[in-house]
């Protein structure tokens, strides 16, 4: 099962990095459920949230995606990010762990559902600039496309388009230093 | 935010592209390089008989080479998962390289003489400028593993001091006199362990992601 993850989150991944939005957003998912079902068998003491867990990930992946070698197998640099910020939630919260890397091989893609609370996201997204906000928050949160965002807002589509992509590396940069 | 929400919001951040990480490192690399080489001129210059001093030309070829092991271990550091233990066992070379010179002098010099060439007329020079001529060249490598993934900020920032006081010493040797493996074993290692040192402090606050 691991082999044929592998190769198939590779695939999404490369097409991603091309441009294709729809593989990306199912390498994201398919990602999501693999981090969340590693944060979930890690955090057993409880204090941080596996969700904000693999939010940061997802981020994380997202503003580093150039530092995957696209004939590199992608699964041990999941982890790795995953991992690393796993470690930063603890060490956030004042604690230390030290995470095995042999516990790696045992793991597989579980679909686990999310669970709905409130997210560290939201706050640091409260946090950024107000057009930033507004649209991060319509783009992620309202669901819309970067043409009708750009309608609403009076924007153009590039404005649109550096407005997001500034405000996901603000929102990964808070995460990454609080 | 939810998740999916989160999902949203990146793939539409799709098609940004960032420089990628092989690049960027040929640029720091580059770039730390002819830092440390201006620096070098501004602030000291070469030994007069540079000219002839075909021993700094032996010693800079296993500077070099040394160089080399470190900056494949530094770009291994700045991609997470990727696998590191190799090109830190190769590491171990420069420290038996040396080990191996100073043995040799140690049977050359002749006992009385080992306090001479070890303490040489550099120590406080070269104890100020390896360090001097490093700052820029560690800060052009601090800048390129912030743009990386470290997942170690602090080793990576150890070893990014480590290359740039390899940079600052090779650089050096060219206006040093004190050719000796007793010398440069000695006060040249202490100079880049600050640089080490300093490496690690900024790595843990700067290559944080």
């Amino acid at each position: 099962m691991n082999g044929r993850d592998e190769n198939e989150l590779a695939m999404l991944l490369r097409a991603a990095i091309a441009g294709d939005e729809k593989a990306y957003a199912a390498f994201l998912g398919r990602t999501a459920a693999i981090v969340r079902g590693f944060a979930r068998r890690k955090i057993v003491q409880g204090g941080v949230d596996p969700e904000d867990v693999v939010q940061e990930t997802l981020l994380a992946i997202h503003t580093k995606r150039h530092t995957w070698i696209t004939d590199a197998p992608v699964l041990p640099w999941i982890y790795a990010i995953a991992r690393f910020k796993l470690i930063d939630a603890f060490r956030k919260r004042g604690r230390r762990v030290e995470i095995e890397i042999g516990d790696i091989a045992e793991t597989h893609a579980q679909p686990e559902s999310e669970t709905v609370s409130d997210r560290e996201i939201s706050r640091v997204l409260n946090g950024l600039a107000p057009g930033q906000r507004s649209v991060v928050a319509a783009i992620s949160i309202e669901g819309r496309s970067i043409v009708e965002t750009a309608e609403t807002f009076g924007m153009t589509e590039t404005a649109v388009r550096v407005a997001l992509h500034r405000g996901l590396r603000a929102i990964a940069k808070k995460f990454g230093r609080s | 935010m939810q998740t999916n929400d989160l999902i949203n919001a990146l793939k539409a951040d799709a098609a940004t592209r960032a420089m990628p990480l092989g690049r960027v490192w040929w640029i720091a690399i580059a770039a730390a390089t002819l830092a440390a080489v201006i620096a070098f001129f501004l602030l000291i210059g070469p030994r007069p008989d540079i000219g002839q001093a075909a021993h700094t030309g032996r010693f800079l070829f296993k500077f070099i080479g040394t160089l080399t092991l470190t900056i494949s271990l530094l770009r291994a550091l700045s991609r997470p998962g990727a696998a590191i233990t190799r090109a830190a066992y190769w590491l171990v070379l420069a420290p038996a390289l040396v080990g191996a010179a100073v043995i040799a002098e140690l049977f050359v010099v002749p006992a009385g003489q080992w306090r001479v060439v070890w303490w040489g007329t550099n120590v406080y020079v070269c104890l100020t400028f390896i360090p001097l001529i490093g700052l820029v060249p560690l800060a052009v490598m601090l800048a390129a593993l912030r743009h990386g993934a470290p997942s170690r900020p602090g080793l990576a920032g150890a070893v990014a001091g480590l290359l740039a006081g390899g940079i600052a010493a090779t650089v050096y040797a060219a206006h040093c006199t004190d050719d000796s493996p007793l010398f440069v074993a000695t006060w040249y290692s202490i100079a880049i362990a600050g640089l080490v040192a300093l490496g690690t402090i900024l790595g843990r606050r700067v290559a944080r992601w």
